[in-house]
């Protein structure tokens, strides 16, 4: 099958609303103008189909073309860069590639850091914790887009679609925790980065409701921070 | 590419992401310089070129770094079109190939485990481990669709998932040595003693095999140190 042939074949997505994993995907293929079908799967009540579709993980997303199968955002993004080229996410300059997967790895492997804040109570625990991910923010800062708009340049790309927890997630997560981590003050690159990365019109049209997400997050809150019961 | 090319590798000796790396610029004949890190005492330049993790492999090309063994390799791979494209062509197959590269992470993690454990915990981890390496078996022989390639065969298509099998469990004897622990044989795991088999016969790999009693060694060490430190 030739890459234009496989280009036209069916493609579905498999996620859940509140991922921002999920968003990814389904960001690059409105940018890159690819139809799919989105198939809404409930995380906390797993379905059969998501386990033999990820057996492996037994998460989403799940990106399926053609009738093959593909897991991990980052994978999946340089599978829909690869097999439909319209509209690049990856850069073309190897060490710029390079870069690129480096932070996504970087945003991957440190969401536990970057999140912990938010599963702890008020107190001696979450100052502790605002203060780590306050550090492994400062790297992301440290490192963030100063004369371009983006961090993959002048239009966006895998890396800042892969920052784009940034952009809804922390606030809807300080704000369901009553805490502020991203000071503007302090991190004034991550800041514009936000407002730049929103107006973009396919994420300015595709994103998860802020309230929505709050009353997500604070239920999730009370559920996975209940004081001991002994 | 470059006619002045200056690859520089900052590495440590018995690392299994080190040995990603070098295998991949060993296979594809480039030529680098290595440097031994110190890891308890680590040198400015690493802490130069990888200040955000401070961790090696690291590689400085013309000056410029890059980290993360998966990231450095693929950048190789894309750089130095010389030997053999350690990720091919098509698409689906190369997120096939990232994906179990990526699962060897786990794997290499719940191994650290079981060397750095006894008792109870260490039955734990030999148990998580062994499911983890039983399905690595299972996902590579998915890629294998028509069977256990030749020596011949594996040694004409090496992939960086080849190279991770090979940087993680080439010195597998002396892990059974160390560890008492047999997680890799024909029986259990036939693709990844395949794979094995195949690789140390490449010229570039068979030189720069680990002494077994040196591996020994290491392992031997790391191991009591861990130990120690984990009742201190």
């Amino acid at each position: 099958m030739s890459r234009k042939e496989r280009s036209m074949e069916e493609v579905k997505v498999i996620g859940f609303w509140t991922s921002p994993y999920v968003y990814r995907v389904t960001w690059a293929l409105k940018l890159k103008g690819v139809e799919y079908e989105y198939q809404e799967e409930d995380i906390w009540n797993k379905s059969d189909l998501l386990l033999q579709y990820n057996p492996v993980h037994k998460k989403v997303p799940v990106f399926v073309h053609g009738g093959k199968t593909i897991v991990e955002s980052g994978i999946i993004l340089e599978y829909i860069d690869e097999t439909w080229p319209q509209n690049p996410l990856v850069p073309t300059d190897p060490h710029a590639r390079a870069m690129a997967r480096f932070w996504i790895k970087f945003v991957g492997d440190k969401m536990r850091n970057f999140q912990g804040f938010f599963f702890k109570r008020a107190g001696e625990e979450q100052i502790k914790a605002v203060k780590e991910a306050q550090e492994y923010l400062k790297i992301l800062e440290d490192h963030g887009p100063e004369e371009k708009k983006f961090f993959d340049g002048d239009n966006i790309g895998m890396t800042d679609l892969s920052m784009g927890w940034l952009a809804f997630w922390l606030e809807a997560m300080e704000e369901a925790s009553g805490v502020q981590v991203l000071e503007a003050n302090s991190f004034p690159r991550l800041h514009a980065w936000i407002r730049n990365f929103k107006q973009v019109p396919v994420i300015k049209e595709n994103h998860p409701d802020h309230t929505r997400l709050v009353a997500y997050f604070k239920r999730l809150r009370e559920m996975f921070t209940k004081p001991a019961t002994t | 590419m470059a006619e002045q090319d200056k690859v520089i590798l900052h590495g440590m000796w018995a690392s299994p992401l080190t040995k990603r790396v070098e295998f991949a610029l060993k296979v594809k004949g480039i030529p680098y310089e290595y440097v031994e890190e110190d890891l308890s005492n680590k040198s400015p330049l690493l802490l130069k070129f990888n200040p955000v993790h401070k961790k090696v492999p690291v590689l400085v090309h013309n000056g410029k770094a890059i980290a993360e063994s998966l990231v450095i390799i693929e950048y190789i791979d894309e750089t130095w079109k010389t030997g053999p494209q350690l990720l091919p062509e098509d698409p689906y197959k190369r997120s096939q190939i990232r994906f179990w590269a990526s699962y060897m992470q786990q794997v290499f993690e719940s191994l650290v485990l079981v060397i750095k454990s006894s008792g109870e915990a260490q039955e734990k981890a030999i148990k998580e481990v062994s499911e983890k390496v039983k399905l690595l078996e299972t996902g590579l022989k998915g890629l294998f669709p028509d069977g256990i390639p030749s020596v011949d065969e594996f040694s004409k298509n090496v992939t960086l998932l080849d190279l991770f099998v090979l940087a993680h469990f080439g010195e597998y004897e002396a892990q059974e040595e160390v560890l008492g622990l047999k997680l890799i044989d024909t029986d259990k795991t036939p693709l990844i003693v395949s794979c094995i088999t195949a690789l140390i016969e490449i010229p570039a790999v068979k030189k720069s095999r680990i002494p077994h009693e040196k591996m020994v060694a290491f392992l031997k060490s790391y191991r009591e140190d861990a130990l120690k430190s984990a009742t201190a």
